[in-house]
């Protein structure tokens, strides 16, 4: 026993506390050193951005070079707006969401139907597979099938596939962890009734897992608002405002892209990111409230 | 007014006013008490009088919590615990739990060693291996599990896993051992095996448990006590107390009329 | 047939459809592909030239493969003192405050920015801090790119790492305390051994997440179609070479951008399935 008392004596209890505390403290500073970018990037967007947002800036069009060129020279702020990205950005999601989200909740229902078998599973593993693939090979895609084979030339429509192929994945895997979370019993009680199953998936399953699926929706779409690579091979970009599905189309972030490549519009850029950047926000927050009104 | 320090000469630990709070809430109110070296101490009452509390309040368990706080003295071997280090204190205080709880990411030989591994203390490995099959022997395990002590623990029975996690507490050759509820999470015939090993362990060490079960605390603890309410209602030999409780609430306790 | 077996059915041909997608997806890559791994052979992914002169067109993959891979591999780098240490502040010391809750929102909207938000960022503000702190010429390059790139998938690496090490059982943090452990020797005795497999796995989807980026690092690599030697040159990914070669490509240039995204699809989709497996492994 005396040997053992021996080692007790061995106190480091003074190096080991402090080392405890400065890891502590490193570790407080790098989680800041984490965050710093997303106030810093913010900030930025406000501070450069700001001036340029107004009614004009929402609906109107994108001035020409000429126009910018000029506004510049005078100290004035560049005239137009993004109104051609707004509706463009409004008319691809909109489509992209109807096409993805009746093919992802009908395919999470069917994953949760059946748990365990394996064309489930293999379909939930592609759908994962699917979700991992960079954005601008769903674009390349889009191109290889839709712009070369549907619309014979950029447009909307190619556009909306490329976003509606990102959004897929989340919403089956939203779609089946929210219809997880539903208890068994309430399915049973429903299905004991003589109801037909498709009216217990209408009428009971999805209104008790409305708020999840409308949380995995409205995630896909903040996640696509902001896509820009995809749309470079597919929807191209307009300079007016565009709502036939099969023409080259605007949207926010493309105008983003063309602005910064284009040395006379360059002011525009942090007004057009502070905009969409609001936009991706109050979806971030209204998701969020959705999932703490939940619990 | 029952006395509850129970006349004991040279006590290993002097528990004085000792109150644990969760935010406002008292869960141990108060409590005075000595506690005997080399002896099994009973820590009794029923569920939510504050047993674990008291109990884990001796090794300073709660000071991971930020909503509970304590108040009162504790003298191990005259010295207060809280003027120490917690890591040190700790080291003197071992530990066993009532669900078994060997590390699943080490093996067995690591476990028992871990507290050496954990604390940087530098340990020559045969040193190590004496140390490891001086626990484990004292816990009995030792002729079960001497060929497979690099293997990790989860093959073992729950009655064995709590016995490695004795032995665990029992490496650092710590002054007292607090146990909290051992075996509630075991059958009968492993429990037995756990009060029997304990029995044999006060040789050695000073034990304090804490126990849903008045059977388990008549047959193998020397002194007793019985919360109620957070509240040290009675304290004493353990055969005096179950043969002639002083305090009304501890005769109804005993005699099954609550908890 | 009854309303239920309708209902079954539909159910069922729905989810066929992202199988028939993704078939789909791999045809038409490879079908493209085909005429560059024609012309060139296996050469075309270890050969490092890429010249599109008529004439004499030869396209090569390696400088964009060893771009993208270099660039991935420094982001998780530099990521992951950042990301470890900010999943250690949410599921271990600040597990359920309100401060966790800030920080985790504030990592949270890390990952809404969009790419191109993080080029533009990059390139006026990241990029001039680069060459006032003395890194030299313009500020682009590979470590420019992976800098952006490593603050991209902080939430990736981050949330993952985080859920894992908060689910470590609290009984098993008690014992190592019991036997007087610091936070510091449980963090790394008890809780990060057993979360490890969760960790990695988190680090590996961020990684796979790092490979796919492509305007941010578009916007800041540099561009130019040389295998790179040094963390300080420009380069190209796979990603940001059919961003910006693609508007003007037909032909075996075309197809060797297609060649390129099916190589790409393949080491994320080897990626991803290994981090999900070491996932579902693990649970």
């Amino acid at each position: 026993m005396e040997s053992i008392n021996t080692f007790l004596d061995q106190d480091h209890s003074a190096r080991r506390i402090l080392k405890d505390k400065l890891v502590l403290a490193g570790i407080i500073a790098l989680s800041l050193v984490t965050i710093s970018p997303i106030i810093l990037i913010i900030s930025k967007l406000v501070v450069k951005g700001y001036r340029q947002i107004s009614l004009d800036f929402l609906i109107k069009n994108t001035p020409d070079s000429y126009e910018a060129i000029t506004a510049v020279a005078n100290g004035e702020i560049i005239p137009g707006g993004i109104a051609n990205g707004i509706v463009g950005t409004l008319l691809m999601v909109s489509v992209a969401s109807a096409l993805a989200i009746p093919i992802g909740v009908l395919t999470g229902i069917y994953l949760y139907e059946n748990q365990g078998k394996f064309m489930a599973n293999l379909t939930r593993s592609v759908s994962d597979i699917l979700q991992g693939v960079p954005s601008i090979v769903l674009g390349l895609i889009s191109y290889l099938w839709i712009v070369k084979h549907v619309t014979m030339g950029y447009s909307a429509l190619a556009g909306s596939v490329s976003m509606s192929i990102m959004m897929l994945p989340m919403i089956v895997r939203s779609t089946e962890e929210t219809l997880k979370m539903i208890p068994q019993t309430l399915k049973e009680a429903a299905l004991a009734l003589g109801v037909p199953y498709h009216k217990v998936l209408l009428r009971v399953m999805i209104p008790t897992g409305f708020s999840g699926l409308l949380t995995g929706i409205l995630l896909g779409i903040s996640r696509i608002l902001g896509e820009t690579a995809p749309l470079l091979l597919t929807a191209l970009g307009s300079s007016i405002i565009n709502l036939d599905m099969t023409k080259p189309t605007s949207a926010i972030p493309l105008l983003i892209w063309e602005f910064y490549n284009d040395p006379n519009m360059i002011d525009l850029i942090w007004s057009s990111s502070l905009l969409l950047m609001t936009m991706i926000l109050i979806l971030n927050i209204v998701s969020k409230q959705i999932i703490a009104n939940r619990r | 007014m029952t006395n509850t320090i129970a006349d004991i000469k040279n006590p290993i630990l002097s528990i004085r006013d000792l109150s644990v709070a969760y935010d406002k809430n008292y869960a141990v109110k108060n409590v005075t008490l000595d506690i005997k070296k080399h002896a099994v101490t009973a820590i009794m009452g029923p569920s939510g009088c504050g047993k674990s509390t008291m109990l884990r309040a001796l090794n300073r368990m709660h000071e991971l919590y930020e909503n509970i706080t304590t108040e009162g003295q504790v003298l191990l071997n005259d010295v207060n615990i809280f003027d120490m280090p917690a890591i040190k204190l700790r080291r003197q205080m071992g530990m066993v739990f009532q669900r078994p709880n060997p590390f699943p990411t080490m093996s067995i030989y690591d476990n028992v060693i871990a507290g050496y591994n954990l604390n940087g203390i530098r340990v020559k490995k045969s040193q190590k291996d004496e140390i490891v099959e001086r626990s484990l022997q004292d816990v009995a395990l030792w002729g079960e599990v001497k060929d497979s002590l690099l293997k990790k623990g989860s093959f073992l029975s729950g009655g064995q896993q709590q016995r490695l996690c004795i032995a665990r507490a029992l490496a650092f050759n710590p002054e007292v051992i607090l146990l909290d509820e051992p075996t509630s999470a075991l059958d009968p015939v492993a429990t037995a095996k756990i009060e029997d090993l304990l029995v044999k362990l006060k040789e050695n060490y000073t034990i304090v448990m804490v126990t849903h079960n008045m059977g388990q605390a008549a047959r193998i603890s020397d002194y007793s006590l019985f919360l109620y309410m957070g509240e040290l209602v009675e304290y004493g030999k353990t055969k005096n107390m179950f043969t002639n409780p002083k305090d009304p609430r501890t005769e109804q306790y005993l005699t099954g009329k609550f908890g | 047939m009854n309303s239920d077996k309708i209902t079954k059915l539909v159910l069922f041909l729905v989810s066929i459809l992202i199988l028939m997608l993704t078939a789909g997806m791999v045809f038409s890559l490879v079908g493209g592909a085909i005429p560059a791994f024609k012309a060139f052979g296996l050469q075309f992914i270890y050969s490092g030239e890429w010249d599109p002169s008529r004439g004499r067109e030869n396209y090569g993959a390696l400088p964009f493969i060893v771009g993208t891979l270099l660039t991935s591999f420094a982001a998780l780098i530099i990521s992951f003192p950042l990301s470890f240490s900010t999943s250690l502040f949410l599921g271990e010391y600040y597990k359920g405050t309100r401060v966790a809750r800030i920080l985790g929102l504030l990592v949270d909207l890390l990952a809404g920015i969009p790419s191109i938000v993080y080029g533009l960022w990059g390139f006026y503000v990241l990029r001039p801090f680069l060459i006032d702190l003395g890194f030299g010429g313009q500020g682009f390059g590979i470590f420019t790119a992976s800098l952006i790139l490593a603050i991209m998938i902080i939430p990736y690496a981050t949330s993952l790492s985080n859920e894992i090490i908060s689910m470590v059982p609290n009984d098993l943090k008690e014992a190592a305390y019991s036997l007087g452990a610091t936070r510091l020797e449980v963090i790394t005795n008890v809780v990060v051994p057993n979360a490890r497999s969760g960790i990695v796995a988190g680090y590996i989807l961020a990684f796979g997440r790092a490979l796919g980026e492509t305007m941010a690092v578009t916007m800041l690599i540099g561009n130019t179609n040389i295998v790179p030697t040094g963390f300080f040159q420009t380069g190209n990914t796979m990603a940001s070479v059919i961003a910006n070669q693609f508007g003007e490509a037909d032909g075996l240039k075309l197809s060797s951008l297609i060649a390129i995204a099916l190589l790409l699809f393949v080491i994320t989709g080897i990626v991803n399935a290994l981090g999900k497996m070491i996932i579902k492994k693990f649970s």
